[in-house]
């Protein structure tokens, strides 16, 4: 329909002339720059109540100018009295019609997105399902049918539907994915449920949309949607892990023993660290393959040796509010050592420990 | 009036106190009962949380001005919008038009007083002692940090463990009291003290809309009441309704909350209709349009007011059929919103509308108001508001509502009122020039804001990353402040000038319709010399001109003397504030565990109750008309 498309474009022209002069939209983590069915549907219904709230605007707003203008008091006549009139039921009646036939122009859509995009759905063959455990102030990302499980970054096959499982572990969180699809709370005792899909690959920006106290600001995360090849092989790397040093690398080595010595294997989990027990706790960032991971802290910082680095020095000033303890004093004297150490452990993981599935994944795993 | 004379005289003996009769000295303004100084010191009241509640958001602001400042900790962080929000709802805005019906309602209906002064007295204080107490936590231990509505399990003891949330708790509990009595106060008030001849369709819109709120608030705050005392409960006592590892559905303080929190939204902005109600007629020199469709209209939004609560849910995941419902019952309430912005229309249409400050504020209202009504429709759309909710866009949306709305309206009605309340007539140039400031600064902080919210801004966060593409909006939000803050400051210092030195105003600036503007400015502490008689809509408009009412109507009234006896005045009371004093000092009895303080000022609590109820109504007579000068009586 050609027409109703030239409308919309004319309004939307109208609109941003207006208000958005020169403004970019397209952010990384914008509404109005949707990447999959659910964002869309969801900008879908914003533009069309945005086009019917400018024809609401115009009638409102002129007609008042008109009578501001008309029938605004004269200087040559300042004591005129105006007709007293109280009102009029046709009147009245007509313009109770005009608001109800706007509601129900929203209203219609409106339910069809609802159910379009709310109804919890049953997997199906090519769906993934991940369960998403909030904690403060970090995302868990578990894959019941491959065994993976990973913190803050959410790999993910384009083009197939993913089932979220959202729940939290302490206060509420909410799963937000602008570029994705609009929020759901993530409530403890609560199974909420959330399908997203990303036809492109690319890496999304996500970020916890319930205030969540501490470092709630920082509580954010990253969808990457790979080709189905590139995301099978990521899935292999967790079931090759091998998290044990390299041999012949003795800074990674001593990273591996500080690892332990220093306290992170209390809290970290490290898939592959050694035979027999496992180290860590399910209520912390498991950083399996953490060398392959783009960001660390909860998508605050791309993940490179400099900023791991700082980061482990000291975590508050990066992150405030958050529980990473500061593991090294100000003046200890092998703080730089040892941090350079543990960083180049965790730098390893998933990149040289199993060069196997590093060759697979065909280099560079950077910003797409 | 014989109630009055039975009990004047010799029960004032009778108490446990000495009864007050000073019209001057803080004494005086701590026993009063006089619904005119109850409604300036409820203006004043709010008026200073208003202006802590402007500070918390400057502050709010600067730390956003760009991204990742560090001005203030996270911690900090959450307690500023915390208290901004909580101060601007029930501290702020919401005492603020308590203090306009307060003040206008006996006026307007023609009254001499509420029907019980001292439980206005009572009501008056206990509010104030309530934000007092909020407060305090600054200075023990830190201001209540999870936001204003205080979503559970963040306000269990495990994951909140300082004071902070007790404050909330209790402080909400203590001033929720006084809503409520006052709140029946005003019902009572005017159901049975309206003037002669005015019936229920011959009432000012405004008192017909704070009748409505009172309503509302009666049905509101027992949700609210039960919700903060599970939670005191748990903090306190060790009980577990919020606690989700013993099983406890958070969810359930979210529906308690709202249930109570989406009727305070319209227990907040219908109030401020009444008064566009009332300015919009005056500076047209009209009738207000579609008077009863007007009332009806305010009954519905505060009927429909209680079917939506859910709307502020729609991302918890409560399933398409519940989410529709809400929808669309949210999607109703803009009907009759449509149909009064219609009606203000209506009524300037044929007009002669005067640009003076107070409808130049009204006018400011309708725009915002509009706009904030759009961004409303918007937002019950579950599927948009799944991506606005908790973002900047709905913060946008309800500062338009609020904001632009209910606080523009009742700074319409501030200047409206304000040769009424002083007996000075402000600079409308000065005015005026306040406004623009105000306006193009409100609009300059809040309009970004829809932007930065669609491009991904959550709120309550303490600061964003650069790149994402929102540090124009915030910086221009941020600009806007000090452009606002400047309208306000002057708007201040406007007031300030105008009370010292303004001009006289005489009883009626504005040639005005209702019965407030038949008495003289300030009113003397009778109201009326002569009991007001309603023979129409707008009676003093109908007194005024009365070939343009309807009829003469009233006649039945005339010639009889309906102050025969004098003008009762009811007695100063040191009660209600005593009372107040002592759930006041009780709450922290509670919050510490200090239960022999918590005891003790129970028992204060009794006996003042025991004193307020013997000492009688008290007070004395006034004969205005047989006196050479007016209030001789006083």
């Amino acid at each position: 329909m050609p027409m109703t498309q030239w409308l919309r474009r004319a309004a939307f022209l109208a609109g941003g002339m207006l208000l958005l002069a020169g403004c970019e939209f397209t952010g990384l983590q914008s509404t109005l720059d949707p990447a999959g069915p659910i964002a869309q549907a969801q900008l879908d219904l914003l533009v069309w109540s945005y086009q019917l709230s400018w024809i609401v605007m115009i009638a409102t707003f002129g007609v008042m100018a008109y009578v501001l203008i008309r029938f605004r008091r004269r200087r040559n006549d300042p004591d005129r009295i105006p007709p007293q009139f109280h009102g009029s039921a046709p009147l009245e009646i007509g313009l109770t019609i005009v608001p109800v036939l706007i509601v129900i122009a929203v209203a219609v859509p409106t339910v069809r997105t609802i159910f379009a995009t709310e109804t919890r759905v049953a997997p199906e063959a090519g769906d993934v399902i991940v369960n998403v455990t909030g904690y403060q102030w970090w995302w868990r990302f578990e894959y019941p049918e491959l065994g993976v499980v990973t913190a803050n970054e959410l790999h993910i096959p384009a083009g197939r539907r993913v089932i979220l499982n959202l729940d939290s572990a302490d206060v509420l969180h909410s799963f937000w994915v602008p570029r994705l699809a609009g929020k759901r709370d993530l409530i403890p005792n609560q199974n909420n449920q959330l399908w997203i899909e990303a036809p492109d690959p690319g890496m999304y920006y996500g970020q916890c949309a319930e205030l969540c106290l501490g470092a709630h600001a920082y509580m954010k995360f990253r969808v990457i949607a790979e080709t189905d090849a590139e995301f099978e092989a990521w899935v292999d790397t967790f079931q090759t892990v091998d998290s044990r040093a390299v041999q012949g690398d003795p800074e990674v080595q001593r990273g591996y023993q500080l690892f332990t010595s220093k306290g992170c294997a209390n809290c970290h989990a490290v898939q592959g660290y050694r035979d027999g027990a496992p180290i860590g706790t399910p209520d912390f960032p498991n950083l399996t393959n953490f060398g392959l991971r783009n960001t660390l802290a909860a998508g605050v910082l791309p993940n490179d040796r400099e900023n791991l680095e700082a980061w482990l020095r000291d975590p508050q000033a990066i992150k405030p509010g958050n529980y990473m303890p500061q593991l090294w004093q100000e003046n200890d004297p092998n703080a730089d050592e040892e941090i350079a150490a543990v960083a180049s452990y965790l730098l390893s993981l998933g990149t040289q420990s199993s060069p196997e599935a590093q060759a697979s994944l065909g280099g560079s795993h950077g910003d797409r | 009036m014989a109630i009055g004379r039975r009990s004047t005289g010799s029960s004032a003996d009778a108490g446990l106190l000495q009864r007050p009769h000073g019209s001057s000295g803080i004494a005086s303004w701590l026993t009063t009962v006089d619904h005119k100084r109850l409604g300036i010191l409820y203006m004043l009241t709010s008026g200073t949380f208003l202006a802590l509640a402007s500070i918390e958001a400057f502050v709010i602001r600067l730390q956003l001005a760009a991204p990742n400042q560090q001005l203030v900790s996270p911690d900090v962080y959450n307690q500023l919008f915390t208290m901004h929000g909580l101060t601007m709802v029930f501290l702020a805005i919401m005492p603020l038009g308590t203090g306009f019906a307060n003040y206008f309602v006996p006026l307007m209906i023609g009254a001499r007083d509420l029907a019980f002064p001292r439980l206005n007295a009572f009501g008056y204080w206990i509010y104030a002692l309530g934000g007092l107490f909020v407060y305090t936590s600054f200075f023990l231990g830190g201001a209540p940090d999870a936001g204003w509505f205080a979503y559970a399990p963040l306000t269990s003891l495990s994951n909140n463990p300082g004071n902070g949330i007790d404050f909330y708790m209790i402080g909400l509990f203590i001033g929720g009291i006084g809503t409520l009595v006052t709140a029946m106060n005003l019902i009572v008030t005017i159901f049975s003290m309206r003037a002669p001849g005015m019936t229920m369709m011959r009432m000012p819109v405004f008192v017909w809309m704070v009748l409505v709120t009172a309503f509302m608030i009666i049905f509101a705050f027992p949700p609210l009441t039960i919700a903060l005392f599970q939670v005191i409960m748990d903090r306190t006592f060790g009980t577990l309704f919020y606690v989700p590892a013993a099983g406890g559905l958070p969810i359930l303080w979210q529906h308690l909350f709202w249930i109570f929190g989406h009727p305070e939204v319209y227990i907040i902005i219908l109030p401020a209709f009444g008064v566009i109600s009332e300015v919009i007629p005056t500076f047209s020199r009209k009738p207000l349009f579609g008077y009863p469709v007007m009332i009806l209209s305010g009954i519905f939004i505060a009927f429909m007011g209680f079917a939506v609560w859910s709307h502020h849910m729609f991302t918890t995941g409560l399933g398409p059929v519940a989410n529709t419902a809400f929808s669309l019952t949210s999607f109703v309430i803009g009907i009759p919103t449509g149909v009064k912005i219609f009606n203000w229309l209506g009524t300037m249409w044929g007009g002669s509308i005067r640009f003076a400050t107070p409808m130049v504020y009204a006018l400011a209202f309708l725009f915002m108001f509009v706009i904030g009504g759009i961004t409303g429709i918007m937002l019950a759309m579950p599927p948009f508001d799944a991506q606005a909710n908790s973002t900047y866009f709905v913060v946008a949306h309800f500062h338009y509502v609020m904001g632009g709305g209910a606080l523009f309206a009742f700074f319409a009605g501030l200047y409206y009122w304000f040769p009424k309340l002083t007996g000075k007539m402000f600079s409308d140039r000065w005015a005026l020039a306040s406004f623009w400031f105000t306006f193009v600064g409100f609009n300059m902080i809040f309009m970004p804001q829809h932007f930065a919210g669609l491009l991904g801004m959550p709120r309550r966060v303490q600061t964003y990353d650069a790149g994402l593409g929102l540090e124009i909006w915030n910086l221009v939000s941020t600009a806007g402040t000090f452009v606002m803050g400047t309208g306000l400051i002057m708007a201040v210092l406007g007031f300030i000038h105008a009370f010292r030195s303004g001009q006289p105003a005489g009883d009626d600036p504005w040639d005005a319709r209702t019965l407030e503007w038949s008495t003289s400015s300030p009113p003397p502490h009778h109201n009326f010399d002569e009991q007001p008689i309603a023979t129409d809509r707008d009676a003093w408009w109908a007194k005024k001109y009365p070939d343009l009412a309807h009829a003469d109507e009233g006649s039945e009234y005339e010639g009889v003397d309906f102050d025969a006896g004098g003008i009762h005045m009811p007695g100063q009371s040191w009660y209600p504030f005593l009372l107040s004093l002592a759930v006041f000092i009780g709450g922290y009895g509670v919050m510490y565990a200090n239960w022999p303080l918590a005891i003790l000022m129970g028992v204060v609590v009794v006996a003042s109750t025991y004193g307020w109820a013997f000492e009688g109504v008290g007070g004395h007579h006034v004969h205005p008309r047989s006196s050479a000068q007016e209030g001789a009586g006083d």
